[in-house]
């Protein structure tokens, strides 16, 4: 068994806001291994996007807090780090993808500016060498006749190809670790599947380990080894990703494996989960799905179920199977 | 190339030429008047006091503009008072500048209670009239250049700090801005390299837009006898002084008066181009007013 590169224990990150205190991440865990892509599925505001944030200690205060549990690269907790030592590792060690590529270039330096940043930070190459490195990067992105497409400037260019720019950037400094927030979603579809085909190819061959954040299966069957579903701010399941389409366990993944539609059905209406995902700052006791369920039972209402083990890699925190 | 090229010529071709002119002579007359003058704007000669202009009866050649109630030339005065406008203008904005795009881009940035102490304070100084404001200081601090111009930047800053604050507020929103984060820059770095440059061309429609503002501030200043003292030529006092004779000897205040009014109002439309070229999403920056 391989060691993990990242793992996430009990992270838990709070905000404090007039209405109360907001549990955006209750004591995620996780881990991901050196070269899988891992997969964090979930609604919008389930507090995938605020782990990763939390993972990079980039959550913004003074109204969010890191309050409990740590993050280990490589064995060492970044939530003690100091800011100093963070920045260090943001950008070299673990680097991040967007999901607007028209924001997520400053638009009034050119594309060159913006790729030579972080290797010149990072890695204190100049003059020739620099170009040289961007050149390259662009090149393992597959962006045509890249020594133009250095001097462009961001608005010349496509949404796909800007995103190929944002991920020559992530990538430039040969980081360990990289989250993708929803990478493909401002992209058209023949350009998803290219942009994922090209994320998987980089990984092979740079060896780097993702985290990948979407709300949308396909992707996740296509990219991912493992996939945690996440669920108003708490994994709810954790499984290989066959085995979660599989035997989707959690009531809550098996309602939202239902209503992805089919092609091979026809269907009147799409299927939806009664019932809305409760306020964060007003969590109901016990289990979070339990008013929305429809395996409830009396325990689910008075406390958290227990994180329950299916098999090696398949977890689920359900009272269905304690 | 060429596109780009065109581009800028299209641009080129809506220069405001009249007032791009105006200014230009404005800014010569700055650096150099005292020396074109056609005679030192200070000589006074009582024997040629109230010479009208030259297209009026009794008018000479010698004097264009006419002179005033000491028998000095209107026109070598007007000329050398430009440079005080021009310097006041200049170093106020300059001084105002600097402090409110620091102060906005760190409130801006940061929020929280920094940002409501420094934007109540904005808005304090923003709802005392202005005039009043700079008047009461040049008074307490003494009328002198450098206090005019302290002054005016007292009161200045505010309205770029209100406005960068703004912009900062929009810019440090985009994605951009969080993954140079993710990418290690500290707070400083992305305050000043990354988000500055976005608020640039705000910056400089906004620094356009208040020099005429500020020549009619530092005008109405040394008007009420607060300004720049003493026998320098300057055009508000030189309104002021000439005011009395306004019944009987027209063109001593209105010449000063005449380019004071040309200067600001062709600086407003010099600063209106640029806007539109800069950035037809601008166009609610205001000047000043």
């Amino acid at each position: 068994m391989m060691n993990p590169l990242l793992e996430v224990k009990e992270l838990r990150t709070y905000f404090y806001t007039r209405w109360g205190t907001v549990k955006a991440v209750d004591g995620v865990s996780f881990h991901v291994n050196e070269r899988e892509t891992f997969g964090l599925v979930g609604e919008s505001g389930c507090g995938k996007s605020i782990t990763c944030l939390s993972i990079l200690r980039l959550v913004s205060q003074p109204a969010g807090r890191i309050v409990g549990g740590e993050v280990l690269l490589q064995g060492e907790d970044l939530v003690k780090k100091s800011e100093r030592e963070m920045r260090k590792i943001r950008g070299s060690k673990i680097s991040m993808i967007l999901q607007d590529p028209m924001t997520s270039l400053n638009p009034v330096f050119t594309v060159g500016a913006q790729v030579t940043e972080g290797i010149r930070i990072h890695q204190g190459l100049k003059g020739k060498s620099l170009w040289e490195r961007a050149r390259n990067m662009l090149e393992m992105l597959h962006v045509p006749s890249p020594e133009i497409r250095l001097r462009n400037w961001p608005h010349q260019l496509s949404g796909g190809m800007r995103q190929r720019i944002v991920g020559a950037i992530a990538l430039s400094c040969e980081p360990r670790l990289l989250i993708a927030d929803e990478p493909t979603t401002a992209l058209d579809a023949t350009i998803q599947l290219q942009y994922l085909r090209l994320l998987r190819e980089l990984q092979e061959k740079t060896g780097l380990s993702m985290i990948f954040i979407t709300h949308n299966f396909g992707v996740v069957a296509r990219m991912c080894r493992r996939a945690a579903v996440m669920y108003a701010g708490k994994i709810v399941e954790t499984a290989e990703v066959r085995e979660l389409f599989n035997r989707p366990s959690h009531p809550y993944t098996e309602a939202l494996m239902r209503s992805v539609p089919k092609a091979e059905e026809k269907v009147e209406k799409l299927m939806s989960i009664e019932g809305q995902v409760p306020p964060l700052h007003n969590l109901p006791p016990g289990c979070i799905f339990a008013p929305r369920c429809s395996y409830v039972k009396d325990k689910c209402r008075v406390d958290y179920p227990p994180t329950a083990e299916i098999n090696k890699e398949h977890t689920v925190s359900c009272w269905n199977f304690c | 190339m060429l596109k780009g090229w065109l581009k800028w010529k299209s641009k080129l071709k809506r220069y405001p030429v009249i007032p791009g002119t105006v200014v230009g002579i404005f800014i010569f007359l700055a650096l150099f008047g005292e020396l074109l003058a056609p005679h030192p704007p200070n000589e006074m000669s009582l024997t040629k006091k109230f010479i009208p202009p030259v297209w009026q009866g009794g008018g000479s050649i010698a004097y264009p503009l006419g002179t005033d109630m000491l028998g000095r030339d209107m026109l070598s005065r007007i000329m050398a008072g430009a440079r005080i406008s021009f310097f006041v203008a200049i170093l106020s904005i300059l001084l105002g500048g600097l402090v409110g795009t620091g102060l906005g881009i760190i409130s801006g940035y940061y929020g929280g209670t920094w940002d409501v102490l420094l934007m109540r304070t904005a808005d304090a100084t923003l709802a005392f009239p202005i005039i009043l404001l700079a008047m009461l200081l040049a008074i307490v601090l003494g009328p002198s250049l450098q206090n005019v111009v302290v002054s005016l930047g007292l009161v200045l800053w505010a309205r770029y700090a209100r406005i960068i604050r703004g912009e900062v507020l929009s810019v440090k929103e985009r994605d951009f801005v969080a993954l140079a984060r993710v990418a290690g820059s500290s707070n400083v770095r992305i305050m000043f390299r990354h988000i500055f440059p976005n608020i640039r061309s705000t910056l400089l429609v906004l620094l356009t837009l208040q020099v005429g503002w500020v020549i009619i501030v530092e005008a109405s200043l040394s008007f009420l006898g607060a300004g720049i003292p003493g026998p320098q030529p300057v055009w508000g006092s030189m309104i002021s002084k000439g005011r009395e004779y306004i019944t009987t000897a027209w063109w001593i205040p209105f010449f000063p008066g005449l380019a004071v009014a040309l200067v600001c109002l062709c600086f407003n439309m010099l600063g209106d181009w640029l806007r539109e070229v800069l950035d037809p999403k601008l166009r609610q920056v205001g000047g000043g007013g």
